[in-house]
């Protein structure tokens, strides 16, 4: 395992955190290697934002202990973060200031040089491909221009681990490739990246282990490969009947195939040979089929359960 | 919380660095207020009002009241900073949530805040000095004396609005201030008339509230006398400062260190 070869450098030991009566982290226990990069994953209201917000320091805990590079964050204090950069789920530039204005404020926030800052900003406009904005204020840009301006932000101190929450949410797809090429140049680099997301191809992309986060608790962890190969060996088969009604309803499947599940209009297979359930149902027109192989998606919604979750962190 | 986490560092400075460069931004549009508005005042109050009332405490009432628009609008300019524009920066700009990603503390952001509340107020009072100036309202050698009891007062209405500040959900809730604190003081703390014509309840009412204290220092001072009793002056002014921080830092701590 990665862990045991490179020491810990962020671990999370049985974290507790209740809001009034709610328990929002039940025992958040995972750690990340020095330069890799850790995905959390799970619904809205699974406690990413609150165990990132720990890792931070900015929230009191009621159990359990975050060490970073060995050390125990409690006793850190607020100078853990100086060698932390943060993307937070709601963007925050100052809108007054300029893209460049914005880097050299935040600096300051770090009581880092002028020279250091300035050399520093016009590095990391470089970087994220923001140089010829500089002088530009923020309205101008774009959406995917302003995340990009906070992840050069997050960098201004030559951050030791970068925390991403949800970075790409709401970009369209050039914008987040961008980002995610950045992302993986940092880690080479070797920044430890923790990223919160809940889309499953970001965390496919971009990180070495996932952590499934559910209710406050990482329900699974491992490599994406890995999460597949363990939850869902093999393909996946969905198969819906034009007509709109149930599809096989006597369940003639269970014959075929070991797993599945019925979600609204959809029969969803998962097996190694799905041939002779397709023998079965592939020529009937009544019915319409797509196989593929399975992915953190299917894993993700097995584990965490098709309910939808509309309350917000 | 340790004690340490109470006192602020270096890093309130970035802060209000930070306010200031923004405030440079918006120079012009706020310059104008800060000298249009006091100038509209002594016009239509000094002129105006000042025709029929004539001398007030043994001075023209046009002297009489420059010297309460200064320490008045030191109020209202520090209150509306550490309640409007801070709010601002709290909840709709996220500002706040971005400085506590980096090593500063909840202390140096208030004490940020506190800081640059007080400098717009001096910011405010000098404007008001000058245009006063012109009418021969300001006079005397103990002017400069001024500044520093106008930095003073700035903090304890600045840390005032900022208790505000921490306990409010949405705009609508400053009203409540205004209407119980800042307008009450604007016209019972010696801004217009003095002290001693008000009953002697309503006079020691008044010397529970900062502006009285601000006012009974800066009339002597920008009208070229010496203010008596100042260490008690400055005492209750401090007092508001100091507590007022506290309160708001329990206040800001609880609400942004979730």
């Amino acid at each position: 395992m990665a862990s045991v070869v490179n020491p810990a450098f962020l671990e999370l030991r049985v974290l507790h955190k209740r809001y009034g009566g709610r328990e929002v982290l039940r025992g958040v226990d995972f750690a990340v290697a020095a330069g890799e990069c850790f995905a959390l994953v799970g619904p809205n209201g699974a406690g990413k934002s609150t165990t990132v917000r720990a890792i931070q320091g900015l929230t009191p805990t009621d159990g359990g202990e975050i060490r970073i590079g060995g050390r125990a964050l409690a006793e850190m204090g607020r100078a853990a973060r100086a060698d932390m950069g943060v993307v937070p789920q709601t963007d925050n530039l100052d809108p007054d200031f300029t893209v460049q204005e914005n880097l050299w404020t935040y600096g300051r926030y770090f009581g880092l040089p002028k020279a250091l800052i300035r050399q520093r900003s016009a590095e990391l406009l470089e970087f994220m491909a923001l140089s010829d904005y500089a002088a530009q204020p923020i309205h101008s840009l774009s959406g995917g221009m302003q995340r990009r301006l906070t992840i050069a932000r997050a960098l201004i101190n030559a951050p030791k681990l970068l925390l991403l929450d949800e970075p790409t949410t709401g970009l369209d797809p050039q914008a987040r490739h961008l980002i995610w090429q950045r992302l993986r140049e940092l880690r080479r680099q070797g920044t430890t990246l923790l990223l919160t997301t809940h889309y499953m191809d970001e965390a496919e992309r971009l990180a070495d282990r996932v952590g499934i986060i559910d209710h406050g608790r990482i329900l699974a962890e491992d490599s994406p490969r890995g999460l597949i190969a363990t939850h869902i060996p093999g393909d996946v088969v969905e198969l819906r009947r034009v007509d709109g009604e149930l599809p096989d309803p006597q369940d003639l499947h269970h014959q075929w195939v070991s797993v599945s599940e019925r979600v609204g209009d959809t029969l969803i297979c998962y097996g190694t040979d799905l041939s002779p359930l397709l023998m079965h149902f592939a020529e009937d027109p009544a019915y319409r089929w797509i196989q593929r192989p399975a992915s953190l998606e299917d894993v993700f919604l097995r584990l965490t359960g098709r309910d939808l979750r509309e309350e917000s962190e | 919380m340790p004690i340490g986490e109470i006192l602020p560092g270096a890093g309130a400075l970035a802060v209000l660095q930070r306010n200031f460069g923004v405030w440079r931004k918006l120079l012009v549009p706020s310059m104008l207020g800060n000298f249009g508005d006091p100038l509209l005042y002594l016009l239509a109050l000094g002129y105006g009002l000042g025709h029929f009332v004539g001398r007030m405490d043994g001075m023209p009432y046009i002297t009489f009241i420059a010297s309460g628009i200064v320490a008045s609008s030191v109020m209202n300019t520090a209150s509306f900073e550490g309640l409007y524009s801070a709010f601002t920066r709290m909840s709709a700009q996220h500002t706040y949530a971005a400085m506590l990603a980096t090593p500063l503390r909840v202390s140096d952001i208030l004490t940020g805040e506190v800081l640059w509340c007080a400098v717009k107020g001096l910011i405010s009072a000098v404007a008001i000095i000058i245009v006063a100036s012109f009418f021969g309202a300001i006079q005397g050698p103990w002017v400069f004396l001024a500044l520093p009891v106008v930095l003073l007062a700035g903090l304890s209405f600045g840390g005032l609005a900022l208790v505000m500040t921490a306990l409010a959900k949405s705009y609508d809730f400053f009203m409540y201030y205004f209407t119980l604190a800042v307008t009450p003081m604007f016209l019972f703390c010696g801004v217009f008339y003095p002290l001693h014509s008000l009953p002697p309840f309503a006079q020691q009412l008044a010397q529970v509230l900062p502006l009285t204290h601000a006012v009974a220092l800066l009339r002597p001072l920008l009208t070229g006398h010496l203010p008596h009793e100042v260490l008690y002056h400055m005492g209750v002014l401090l007092l508001y400062t100091l507590v007022a921080y506290v309160l708001a830092w329990r206040l800001f701590t609880r609400r942004l260190l979730r």
